[in-house]
Formats: C-alpha cells, structure tokens, sequence
C-alpha cells in the first residue's frame, strides 16, 4: 500500500473541502473495496478522507421514500425493519451479495462507487482502459466470461459488480450528493454510465462531489418481488447474471413491470421497452418469455461469454415467474424454485 | 500526532489513537496505512488472528469490533480509533468476563467437540465469525448457519463440523450424536 496523507472529516463540508485540496485525494468510508485495490497499486491515493464520523449513517422515513444516509452499513440496510417492509427487493439483494464480515463493513456510498472486478482492471501488469485510459483493453478476445454483453464499447467491456445498485436501478432510487458547487440529486438511470470511449470514468459525478444519501421510493412493489442472482458457487461470489424483478397486478393482469440486470453490463442494466411490453399483459410464462427475448436480443456476447445471453433469456423468465407468484429466490435455499 | 477533525496527517507521521482491545486499553502509535490486522500481529504480538489472503476473500483475520465482525484485513487502524476489539485471545474473556482467560468460551470448547477444524489456520476467523454471526441473530437453521458463515473459508472443508459446533453453543444437544 502507497503512503499517503490522512485526514479525518468532521463535516460534509469539511470532507467536501479536504478532498478538493488535493486532485489525488480519495474519500474512504468502509474501505473494503479501496484498500482491496490499493494493496494491488490499482488506487493510489495520496490523501485519505476519512468520512467514517460524518453524520450520515441514519435511515429515515420521509414523504413517500426512505432516505438511506451514505455511511448506513450495507447489513444496517438489510436488516432494518422499515426496509425489509417497504423494500424488501433492496433488502434481499443486499443479502445476495458478499459475505456478512463485508456488508458489516461496507457503506452505502461504497456500494455504490466500487469498482469492477474485471481481472485485468485489477492487474497492474495488463494493459486496462478503466486502469489506464488509452492502453486497451486484453478482456476483448481475452478471458472474458465474467465480462459485459449489454452497452460494451471498442475500450472496456468491464461490468458494474453491485447486488444492492440492480435493485436500487429497479425501485428507480435518487442519489443525493453534495460539492463545492452545492447539492443535487441524480436519477439512479443516470448514476453509473456506459464505458464508452471514457471508461475511467464509472459514475456522473464530478470531481470532489461525495455521495449524501440515496433516496429510494416505498413502493407497490413490496409483494411481488425477486432477486434472482446466478454465479459460479451458492455464496459468496459475484453475479454471472442477475435478475431484479418486480410488479404490480391487476388480479392475473400487470400493471406494471420493473427489471433490471447484473453482471451483464457497465451498470444495472434496463431496457424500458421490455417493461413497457409487460404492462397489460397477463402475467403468463409467454409474456416473460417476449420480455426477455426483445431484451436479450439486443445482446453482443464476447469471445467467452456466450452462455450469458442464454443465462440470462433464463433467468429474466424465471425471475418474472417468482415475482407474479410472490415468492422471491430464498436467501437460504439456492435451489432455483 | 493527535488527530485533529479537518487538519491533515502527513505521509510518513504516525498518529496517536486509542483502542480497547480484549479489554485492555490501549494507547498507539500508527502510521495511517497500517491495517488493524498488521497492528494486532506485527505491532502488538496479537498472532491469534491470521493473515490469509489480506484481500477479504478468506475471512481469516475475522475479528469482532464494538461487537460486530468484520475483516480486520480491509479496515485501517486510524478509522477504528476509539473501538472495542475482540480477537480469538479474548473470546474466553468474552464468555467469562472477570473470570481471567484460563477458560474457553463455549464455541472454542464446542469446535473440539466436533473436531471443527484441521489445520486450524482458518480457526480463529471461524470463531470469531460465529460469535460475531450468534450476536447478529439472524441465522436460526443450519442453511441459515452454512450462508452467514460463507464469508470464512475452509480449505480443509471442516466445514460439516463447524455448523455442528454453532449449532451446539446455539442450541445446546442439536447436534449431539450427529457429529461422532
């Protein structure tokens, strides 16, 4: 690990200034996604701001969401009661990912900022776009079965490694930040973006903004919901593909559709279209199957990751089935029912 | 150097802070990239909590802070200023408090029980990932006990044995028999 300078924040303000000055400075909360890449050399920061004392590790209950503050442990999250009622979507596929150690450590912010864990992102000794902008990218053509097939480009077919963001994209959640030019609140669609010909660069924030809270509205969603997640081993592993489903029904009838992807793409995937082309129509096998064809359609597998448009074509029909019956994967159990 | 909320620490000056560890109060010197693993096993000569991948991935170095377990590999020591530390050498402690240490807490009594380990690299995460696991309270049946447990790997695969052990300290005759 680099040595660096560090500096302990007592206000957003203060932790808002302290990164500002400095352009190499990092904020740390939890830190198990930084210090994972900082014992590789991947970050190198030269100022450390402790945000771990701000006061933003609160949830509160406000006109029609809940207000998760930044620093709310990714288990505080989980297990609260008001969440596990009101989002229990948000709460499951917190509890899909990492281990238990992790999200007792990991912040909410964090979950939201870490990186992808594409094997040469993490490799200093490869060439890596995201790592190096300009030096290429060896996944394409390259070991890649873990990679992208939705929203790649020609310089990084990375994916965005979250549980918690696929379903924070699904409940369309609002991140709250805060930075030398003031607050505002940005969209959970328009929070992580496409690599494009920038894939340094993974989120819409601009430089010294910090992560406020996240907003997430307390829907109708709360009934007939799932997160399906399907990765090598049971636990503990990173999604291949996942599934984030919800509705709303009329009787046998939907009213409306919400779906979103992991580990398929530089961030949740949605494709709106699919959700339209769900809404008034019965909630049968063949109206998930025209879903989750019209959305895998539009996949473009790499070298090594084919199996993925196929996995997933499977795995948005079953996630659909196990949200219209009201019974969600089971953390437990992986067994896919 | 003391810590001074908005004034930075330079590279290369230790900091002071303080920290309770196993019930003892402690006050340090650390330079800021200084793990809370690397403190308790290179400074303070605490080497019942192991070092297996230092990435997170193995659970080795599992200790409980304010109560709660996390993977002291990925944490700094400057960030938990101020924190209760419990590693393996204080869990008897833990069971037992002003008892002294000569005894053992019920886990590590139950993990020889169930014969829960091989090489015992991946014990002392194992037993703090338990208590830290019993004091969430959320895992109640033994796929419970096997998910919240995923988090510290066993290459020896004791794994049957352990959920054995937490099974037995959680509800005490569950597993009897089972195990022999």
């Amino acid at each position: 690990m680099n040595r660096f300078e560090y500096v302990r924040a007592g206000t957003v303000a203060e932790a808002v200034q302290a990164l500002a000055a400095d352009p190499n400075a990092k904020f740390i909360a939890g830190g198990t996604n930084l210090l994972d890449l900082m014992k590789y050399n991947v970050e190198r920061p030269g100022r450390l701001v402790d945000i771990t004392r701000l006061p933003l590790d609160r949830i509160e209950e406000r006109d029609g969401a809940l207000r998760i503050g930044a620093l709310v442990t990714n288990a505080n999250v989980a297990y609260d009661a008001r969440v596990r009622a009101k989002a229990p979507l948000l709460a499951n596929a917190i509890l899909a990912g990492a281990s238990a150690q992790l999200r007792n450590a990991a912040s909410t912010g964090g979950n939201l900022l870490q990186r992808t864990r594409c094997y040469y992102f993490y490799d200093e000794a490869t060439p890596c776009n995201k790592r190096v902008p300009g030096s290429g990218c060896p996944a394409i053509g390259g070991v890649n079965r873990i990679h992208a097939i939705f929203g790649t480009s020609e310089h990084c077919i990375a994916t965005h490694p979250s549980d918690m963001c696929v379903a924070l994209a699904a409940l369309e959640a609002t991140v709250q930040v805060s930075g030398p030019q003031g607050e505002r609140s940005i969209a959970f669609a328009d929070f992580h973006r496409l690599p494009g010909d920038t894939p340094e660069i993974d989120t819409d924030l601009t430089p010294g903004e910090i992560v406020v809270s996240v907003d997430v509205p307390t829907t109708d969603y709360g009934t007939h919901y799932t997160y399906l997640k399907l990765r090598d081993r049971l636990s503990y592993a990173f999604a291949l593909v996942s599934v984030a489903a919800a509705l709303e029904l009329d009787g046998a009838t939907i009213r409306s559709a919400r779906l979103a992807l992991g580990g398929v793409a530089h961030k949740p995937w949605r494709n709106r279209e699919a959700e339209a082309l769900l809404q008034g129509k019965p909630a049968t096998r063949e109206s998930f199957q025209a879903a989750a064809d019209l959305i895998v359609g539009e996949a473009k597998p790499q070298s090594a990751n084919g199996f993925k448009v196929e996995l997933a074509r499977r795995a948005i029909v079953r996630g659909l089935e196990q949200a219209a019956a009201g019974t969600p994967q089971s953390l437990t159990d992986k067994r896919i029912a | 150097m003391l810590i001074e909320s908005g004034s930075p620490v330079p590279a290369d000056t230790k900091v002071g802070i303080s920290l309770t560890i196993n019930g003892e109060a402690r006050a340090l010197q650390v330079a800021p990239w200084t793990t809370l693993l690397d403190l308790l096993r290179e400074q303070l000569d605490l080497t019942g909590t192991k070092k297996g991948c230092d990435h997170g991935q193995c659970g080795a170095c599992t200790m409980l802070v304010n109560g709660t377990r996390v993977n002291a590999c990925l944490t700094l020591a400057v960030m938990r200023d101020g924190a209760e530390i419990t590693t393996v050498e204080g869990l008897a402690r833990l069971a037992n408090p002003g008892g002294g240490s000569n005894g053992l807490h019920p886990i590590q009594e139950a993990f020889i029980e169930h014969d829960a380990f091989q090489c015992g690299y991946c014990t002392s995460g194992q037993l703090c990932s338990s208590v830290g696991m019993m004091n969430e309270g959320h895992a109640h049946s033994r796929d419970e006990i096997r998910e919240a447990m995923s988090g510290n790997l066993c290459r020896c695969g004791a794994y049957t044995n352990i959920v054995d052990a937490i099974e037995d300290v959680m509800q005490p005759g569950a597993t009897q028999g089972a195990a022999r």
